[in-house]
C-alpha cells in the first residue's frame, strides 16, 4: 500500500474510472424506474470512460486520447439534450415519467 | 513511506468523486441527485487538471457543470413527477445491483493489475516535453489530424440543437401569435376603408357632441 501515496499512476485513474463506472451501473439497476435517473447514470458512465481516454492518453503521451474524449463530450452533450426533449415530450403526453409505463410496443 | 502532495490530492478528489456518485444513485430526490452530479463531474475535472489535462478539465465544468446539468436541473424542476411510484423496487433491486456492482469492480480491478500498474508513475507529461501548454498540444492535434471529425462534432451539435427544438415545439390551439411577414405586407388599403356616403347634419339633441364622431 506504501506506492499508493508516493507517485501518481496510471492504476490510480484507471481504478477511479472502474469505481465511478461501477457506480452508474448500480445506479441504472436501483433507478431503473425513473427515466432522469436512468439519463445521470449515463453521463456517469461516458465520464469514467473518458478518464480511462485521459489517463492512456497523457501514459502514451498521445494527444489522441483527449481529442476523443472531446469528441464524447460533445456527443453526450448532443445525447443529454436530445433525451431530456424526448423526456419532455413524453411527460407531457404521459404525465408520467416511469419507465414501465412506456410499453406501447409490447402490443 | 514518501507522499507526494499531487497524489495526496488526486486520491482527496478522486475519493470526493466517489461518495458522490454513490450520492447520486442513492438521492431520493432528483434535484439533489443532479448536484451530487455535479459535484463528481467537478472533482473529476479536477482530476484530470492534477493528471495534466487541463483543457479537458476546464471544457468539463464548463459543458457538463455549466450547461448539461444546468439542462438537467431545469427539466427536473420543470416536472411535476410523483416521484413515490418511481421509488418502488428499490430495495427489492438493492442485493442485485449491489451484487453485480462490486463483482463487476472486483473484476475489472483485477484486469487492469492495480497492483502492477501502481508500480510505476505516469510518464512525463508529453505537453511538457514538448514545451507547450496542454491546450496547445490538443489544439494541434484537434486541427490538424482530427480536422474532419472536428467539423462533424459541430454538425452533430447543430443537428442536436434543432431535433430538440423540434421535438419540444408544439403550437397550442387558441394561442396568439405575431406573423412577421403578414405584419411586414400589410398595406393602407387592408387597415383603411374610404366609404362613401351622404354628409348628415348631427341630430337636434346632440348637437354639442356630434363633432368627434
Amino acid at each position: 500500500m506504501g506506492n499508493l501515496f508516493a507517485a501518481l499512476t496510471l492504476g490510480h485513474y484507471l481504478a477511479l474510472g472502474a469505481v465511478l463506472f461501477c457506480i452508474s451501473v448500480a445506479g441504472i439497476f436501483l433507478n431503473r424506474k425513473n427515466v432522469i435517473m436512468l439519463l445521470m447514470s449515463l453521463e456517469l458512465m461516458l465520464l469514467s470512460v473518458n478518464i480511462n481516454f485521459v489517463a492512456f492518453s497523457r501514459s502514451l503521451g498521445d494527444a489522441a486520447g483527449q481529442v476523443f474524449v472531446f469528441f464524447i463530450l460533445t456527443v453526450a452533450a448532443a445525447e443529454a439534450a436530445i433525451g431530456l426533449a424526448i423526456l419532455v415530450t413524453l411527460f407531457r403526453n404521459r404525465r408520467s415519467i416511469d419507465v414501465a409505463d412506456i410499453d406501447t410496443l409490447k402490443g | 513511506m514518501s507522499l507526494d502532495f499531487p497524489t495526496l490530492a488526486f486520491l482527496g478528489f478522486a475519493v470526493t468523486a466517489a461518495v458522490a456518485a454513490l450520492a447520486t444513485i442513492a438521492a431520493r430526490n432528483p434535484v439533489h441527485a443532479a448536484l451530487w452530479l455535479v459535484l463528481t463531474f467537478f472533482s473529476v475535472a479536477c482530476t484530470w487538471i492534477v493528471g495534466g489535462a487541463e483543457f479537458l478539465g476546464i471544457a468539463l465544468v464548463l459543458v457538463y457543470v455549466g450547461a448539461v446539468m444546468v439542462l438537467f436541473l431545469f427539466v427536473v424542476m420543470m416536472l411535476d413527477v410523483d416521484l413515490a411510484p418511481l421509488r418502488e423496487g428499490y430495495v427489492r433491486y438493492l442485493p442485485v445491483g449491489l451484487v453485480v456492482a462490486l463483482v463487476m469492480l472486483v473484476q475489472i480491478l483485477a484486469l487492469i493489475g492495480v497492483r502492477a500498474a501502481t508500480e510505476t508513475p505516469l510518464a512525463d507529461n508529453a505537453a511538457v516535453a514538448a514545451g507547450v501548454p496542454n491546450t496547445t498540444w490538443l489544439a494541434r492535434a484537434l486541427f490538424t489530424d482530427f480536422m474532419l471529425p472536428f467539423e462533424v462534432a459541430a454538425v452533430i451539435l447543430t443537428v442536436a440543437v434543432v431535433a430538440a427544438v423540434m421535438l419540444t415545439l408544439r403550437r397550442r390551439e387558441g394561442a396568439l401569435h405575431q406573423d412577421p411577414s403578414a405584419q411586414a405586407r400589410v398595406r393602407a388599403s387592408d387597415r383603411l376603408r374610404m366609404v362613401r356616403m351622404q354628409a348628415e347634419a348631427p341630430p337636434a339633441g346632440r348637437a354639442g357632441e356630434g363633432e368627434g364622431a
